[in-house]
């Protein structure tokens, strides 16, 4: 499960022939999945294809416009009842594939595009037919995702292909007829040996040189109209924005009111006790100086209990070492602390914000407790890095794996907190494992501060 | 027994000097941060520094920090640092911060006075006083270790408080059992942990908890 922000960075092509063989590979992979957009755009719009040609075959003599028209009629109700069923499937498959295409952008060509559908107005399982047509069909999105479907299926997919195809033209209609006669060379005038090595190697240089600029380009191109507008991309910002701002003061009104709870019935209570211990005591310890001594050992007892059940709630709140440390002591003191066998890998040349390194902290704290109680692991590597104002922490054990964000709130609760401060929570977790989860935190390193020593 | 002591809160500064008087020792300076606590120590050649871990300018970590400086200034200084809370990453780097009794200790170990004082007198001899706390977190993070699960309830009972640093005659006290029964369980913990017995007491100690910390 991958969360993504919604304003990603765009990286360079990688450069080098096995990068372009991928590239020109990919490319093939895009012009798949246009074939499959586009065959489903034409499941929807087959009906009127089928009709202009049915109605256009109809002969044109006296007394054929009455029949032409009962055609055009029939092929009319007949579209929308087809309508009817087809639109919303076809069109949530769309997005499905159109989905699919934006991920691939970022992942194969280096430019993420952001995916900007408008929240569906409830539940969509509940919702009439009519309000979520509505929904789908008042969408820019949408619209966008279909202009997509038309401009790939015209231009785009040469874009995706040419590489591939010059690579595999060059090689097979003009270097492999120079040394073989299984397949005849191309006819054209002085189509001698040379001039097909030359055009040949040509081709194949072409499109290997110009495949991680196609790529690219194919991927501006998907960019160009998959690419929320400006203005929707500003909306998604503000409705995200929005909802971490409220879930972040949920949960730090649970967290203060855990806090008073915590107080009230432990510390609070013991001071209580103890208070009542002690006037007990005063009063009893000229008459009965053995039963006094006895309560003050118990009251005594008592300030220890409190203190430690405050240390205990401290922990919780802020851990010391981190107050003191910063997050790399914080982590080194939390594997100290576990019977798992941790290697922790730490460089950081600064210290985060002191929110971020919270709930960094946190968020460690609950995925290691996590690899103890679940995952049965023999090893987990803990490894915390910054570059490029990106805080980066990865938790990687070799145990069971099947680590299921679904299944338990843990998971959910960390992405929560690092969504707050536009983080991301990445795990990748099969069966039998490993399990790697990669959270990033976008921030700045603070210089450490110099002190007495 | 000359004391020096270095606490930033004045009623737990003045408490602390009053009951240590009041056991026989003498209190040469009793200062609020770490600069002046380098100062004194170098002025008293004191037996054993009493350091709060949270000083002023920052109140983080320089508790921790003065007393690895005063013993890097004056080798085999016996230092005590008291702390609200027990960390296993400064009980290490305490004990790695040179030779001289060495001592961690929770704050709520003062109400005890004369455990306390014990404690005191046994790092500023140059033994080592560790918080029980300490040693419990570093046990439950032993807790797959097999030789450490073949030991009987007793023996674990001996280990810890032998990790805590304290001697044959404190433990056998401890657990109201005659010291030769404390021999021979100490000697069963170092076959069982295949650790090499020493007479020395500071020398065992620090052999179980470099082998507790793994």
């Amino acid at each position: 499960m991958t969360v993504t922000d919604s304003r990603p960075a765009r990286r360079r092509p990688p450069l080098g022939i096995g990068s372009s063989l991928t590239a020109a590979y990919y490319g093939l992979g895009f012009a798949g999945l246009m074939l499959a957009e586009a065959g489903l755009v034409l499941v929807l719009l087959g009906w009127v294809l089928l009709g202009a040609r049915t109605v256009a075959s109809v002969p044109v003599g006296p007394g054929d416009g009455q029949k032409r028209e009962l055609l055009i009629l029939l092929f009319l109700g007949a579209g929308l009842a087809i309508a009817r069923f087809l639109v919303l499937p076809v069109l949530l498959a769309l997005r499905r594939l159109t989905g699919l295409t934006r991920r691939l952008a970022g992942e194969w060509c280096g430019v993420p595009i952001a995916e900007s559908y408008l929240p569906p107005p409830a539940d969509p399982a509940t919702l009439h037919y009519t309000a979520r047509l509505r929904w789908l069909l008042s969408d820019a999105a949408t619209w966008r995702d279909l202009l997509w479907v038309a401009v790939n299926a015209l231009v785009g997919w040469i874009l995706a292909v040419a590489s591939a195809a010059l690579i595999v033209v060059g090689a097979v209609a003009f270097l492999v007829p120079v040394f073989s006669h299984a397949v005849p060379p191309p006819a054209f005038p002085g189509n001698t040996k040379p001039v097909l090595v030359i055009l040949g190697c040509a081709m194949v240089a072409t499109g290997v040189a110009a495949a991680p600029w196609l790529l690219r380009g194919y991927g501006l191109l998907a960019a160009t109209i998959l690419a929320p507008a400006d203005k929707a991309e500003l909306a998604l910002r503000v409705r995200h924005l929005s909802q971490t701002r409220s879930e972040a003061l949920d949960t730090g009104a649970a967290e203060i009111r855990r806090i008073e709870r915590d107080l009230h019935d432990g510390a609070q209570a013991r001071l209580v006790a103890m208070g009542m211990t002690l006037d007990a005591a005063g009063q009893i310890i000229d008459t009965n100086p053995d039963a006094a001594r006895a309560l003050l050992a118990e009251a005594r007892d008592s300030s220890v209990k409190a203190l430690a059940e405050l240390r205990a709630l401290v922990r919780g709140i802020h851990p010391p070492v981190l107050a003191d440390r910063g997050l790399g002591d914080a982590i080194a003191a939390l594997t100290l602390d576990t019977p798992l066998r941790i290697h922790l890998a730490s460089d950081l040349y600064g210290r985060p914000p002191a929110p971020v390194e919270s709930a960094a902290y946190f968020a460690v704290s609950e995925l290691l407790a996590n690899v103890s109680k679940h995952a049965e692991a023999r090893e987990t590597w803990v490894d915390i890095r910054h570059s490029d104002g990106m805080l980066r922490i990865g938790v990687t054990d070799n145990g069971r794996g099947g680590a299921d964000p679904a299944c338990g709130s843990g998971l959910r609760g960390i992405e929560r907190r690092l969504a707050s401060f536009d983080g991301i929570l990445a795990i990748s977790s099969p069966p039998g494992g490993p399990t790697a989860v990669t959270m990033e935190i976008p921030c700045e390193l603070s210089l450490p501060k110099t002190s007495f020593s | 027994m000359r004391v020096v002591i270095a606490e930033d809160l004045f009623l737990l500064r003045d408490g602390l000097s009053r009951m240590l008087q009041a056991h026989g020792l003498e209190i040469t300076s009793a200062v609020d941060n770490g600069a002046d606590l380098l100062a004194a120590v170098a002025k008293d050649q004191p037996d054993v520094a009493i350091v709060d871990v949270r000083l002023p300018p920052t109140f983080t970590d320089e508790g921790i920090r003065a007393a690895v400086a005063a013993r890097r200034e004056m080798p085999g200084l016996p230092v005590l640092v008291l702390s609200q809370y027990v960390e296993q990453l400064y009980a290490r780097e305490l004990l790695a911060s040179g030779s001289g009794g060495i001592g961690y200790l929770l704050k709520d170990r003062v109400f005890d006075s004369a455990q306390f004082v014990d404690a005191v007198r046994r790092v500023a001899g140059g033994g080592t006083a560790m918080d029980p706390e300490v040693i419990a977190r570093l046990l439950a993070r032993n807790t797959g270790n097999v030789s450490i699960g073949a030991l009987s309830p007793r023996e674990r009972e001996v280990l810890a408080l032998m990790a805590e640093g304290r001697s044959n005659v404190a433990i056998a006290q401890r657990l109201v059992i005659t010291e030769r029964a404390v021999a021979k369980h100490t000697a069963s913990i170092f076959l069982k942990l295949d650790l090499q017995p020493s007479d020395d007491d500071n020398r065992r100690v620090l052999a179980v908890l470099a082998y507790l910390e793994g």
